[in-house]
């Protein structure tokens, strides 16, 4: 009898994906230091090489790197989740185009499944230099037998620029040699507090990890580190996840640019959180059950009177209803709100997804709807119709409807003083050309 | 601002905004009695089809200046701009010089040449064992004629 084909993973990254991104219409930057920070512009969150080179490191709060930034003239960019978006979506489609099974792991990684393929070295070739023509974004390939193998040869073709940014870390061989030189905190899922528990029992680099006893690291540490060191092993244990597991909850929330220290610009916000929120709730075609509400103070500002605070709801069914989950939020904020603090961040949360129709109605919701014959969907007449004409309105691109608690001008909106345009998505965005 | 987002070169969930689907009869119209198949659509035109051969790899860029009017490319035009394809002698391409986005008509031969389409101004040689940094291929221009809001 045959033996089973065995496994091979790839796991595509995509380089300083966000700074990559700022210099694809910018020819001007091509050799400069770029940066991208985090959400209202606190930290460096993506680096280019040349930023890199100056010493800048990840997360560092911008602040701390003024001078850096004025002295070397780095390009300072607000994350533009527009474009990363976008041009992310282009990388994967191209991957689908050129690999049957791919699973999309996070904005700049895919994990590819190649078994049963030849060559895997040019086909590793042929997939980073489609991505660099076709997009303008340079990727490192790793491929090996499983995926925590997979992510350490993609973080060699990374560091050894002689790799050309593609590994084939398929022979055991290669294997061996690159766990030894790896420290064991390089291993996928393995984090710092992990590796100085690790160093403890004599286990520093990647290879005496693959070579500790899995029952004995399963019962000092869990399933899932006996899992890793199987992997290390070459024995497949993590699967490709082409579908993405349904979501269990939704979050809407944001940090604000300034303070809120007024109940009615709170309400505004939740409000719109909300909106957004039940929005994202109909495009999965999912109704939610329980409603969070959340907010706090800035905690790293303790001169300050500290106040936060979250209220959970069990609605009597479940619900996409804008106006619904509004009128729950609004309730809940009632509850939970105090004068006097200056609060930095709020958001709503729903969870307890259902699909319309799938929950059965308790005894005492409206009757009316188990006449229709229709999905429940929401606790007003005429719901799910109202719904689909503010959904489609506010996709049009043409203008918003929104219910009169949300309000126009977003003055607590996160800042982004420094964002580029929506090259690619916006019209009156586009790359101009002379 | 706002800006009307109509579709994009990639049908990326993100774009839920539906294709404007215009069905193409391919039965005659006959006088008398009606084609029992008359009302069968054969398919529907979408520009992108026309347009964007590689969904990933096609970009959208507008166009400044005069420098391109004698190919019929005024400011303002919208330019689809296909990655994909290998530039060509001839070709017009959106190439970065200078730090900037340019778009001109490329030369391979005799010299390597970027081309402008209006005698006002200069073709641009390229130094000798200099690289020319090639964006992409134009393959369409989109105009808009009418410029009422209605």
């Amino acid at each position: 009898m045959a033996r089973p084909m065995s496994a091979v993973f790839a796991l595509v990254d995509c380089n300083n994906f966000y700074a990559s991104c700022e210099k694809l219409f910018r020819p001007d930057l091509a050799e400069q230091p770029v940066v991208v920070l985090s959400n209202n512009d606190g930290c460096v969150v993506a680096r280019s090489p040349e930023a890199k080179a100056l010493g800048i490191k990840m997360a560092v709060p911008v602040f701390q790197i003024q001078d850096l930034i004025k002295r070397y003239g780095v390009h300072t960019f607000s994350s533009n989740y527009a474009l990363y978006g976008d041009i992310s979506s282009r990388v994967m489609r191209i991957l689908e185009q050129l690999s049957p099974r791919v699973e999309v792991y996070s904005i700049d990684e895919a994990f590819l499944d190649l078994t049963g393929m030849n060559e895997l070295e040019a086909f590793g070739m042929q997939v980073k230099q489609t991505i660099l023509q076709w997009v303008g974004i340079h990727v490192c390939v790793g491929m090996a037998p499983t995926k925590t193998l997979a992510k350490l040869a993609n973080h060699a073709a990374k560091a050894y620029p002689a790799t050309g940014g593609v590994v084939d870390l398929t022979a055991r061989t290669r294997q061996q040699k690159l766990l030894a030189l790896l420290p064991v905190g390089e291993v996928w899922g393995v984090g710092r507090r992990l590796s100085k528990r690790l160093a403890a029992l004599n286990i520093h680099t990647a290879l005496d990890l693959a070579q500790s006893d899995p029952s004995r690291i399963r019962r000092q540490f869990s399933v899932v580190l006996e899992r890793t060191v199987r992997e290390l092993n070459g024995e497949s244990c993590i699967a490709l996840e082409e579908a993405p597991a349904s979501k269990k909850q939704l979050v809407s929330s944001r940090s604000f640019g300034t303070p809120v220290t007024e109940f009615a610009k709170m309400h505004e916000a939740l409000a719109h959180y909300t909106a957004r929120a039940a929005e994202k709730l109909r495009h999965e075609g999912l109704e939610a059950k329980v409603l969070s509400v959340f907010l706090c103070t800035n905690r790293f500002q303790s001169e300050q009177p500290q106040y936060s605070n979250s209220a959970t709801v069990e609605l009597t069914q479940p619900t996409a209803d804008t106006r619904d989950l509004t009128q729950q939020a609004v309730a809940l904020l009632k509850r939970i709100w105090r004068n006097g603090y200056p609060y930095k961040k709020a958001g709503v949360m729903l969870a307890d997804f259902y699909t319309p129709g799938s929950y059965t109605p308790s005894l005492f919701a409206d009757t009316e709807l188990a006449e229709t014959n229709t999905p429940y969907f929401g606790s007003q007449p005429g719901s799910r119709r109202l719904m689909q004409v503010m959904d489609s309105i506010n996709q049009s691109g043409k203008g918003r409807v929104f219910l009169t608690g949300e309000h126009l001008k977003h003055s607590w909106n996160m800042k982004r003083e420094y964002l580029s345009p929506a090259y690619t998505t916006q019209w009156r965005q586009l790359p101009r050309v002379k | 601002m706002h800006a009307t987002l109509l579709g994009q070169a990639t049908s990326t969930p993100a774009v839920s905004k539906p294709k404007l689907a215009i069905p193409l009869f391919t039965e005659r119209v006959s006088a008398g009695f009606p084609s029992p198949a008359q009302d069968y659509i054969e398919q529907t035109l979408d520009l992108n089809e026309l347009c964007v051969k590689h969904p990933a790899a096609t970009f959208f860029v507008r166009v400044e200046g005069d420098s391109m009017q004698d190919a019929g490319i005024y400011a303002d035009d919208v330019l689809v701009v296909d990655r994909a394809l290998q530039a060509a002698h001839g070709d017009i391409v959106i190439a970065s010089l200078h730090g900037e986005l340019t778009v001109k008509q490329l030369e391979l031969k005799p010299h390597t040449r970027l081309v402008p389409r209006n005698k006002k101004y200069a073709p641009i040689t390229l130094q000798e064992g200099a690289e020319l940094d090639i964006f992409g291929v134009v393959t369409s221009v989109v105009r808009t004629i009418r410029h009422k809001s209605t």
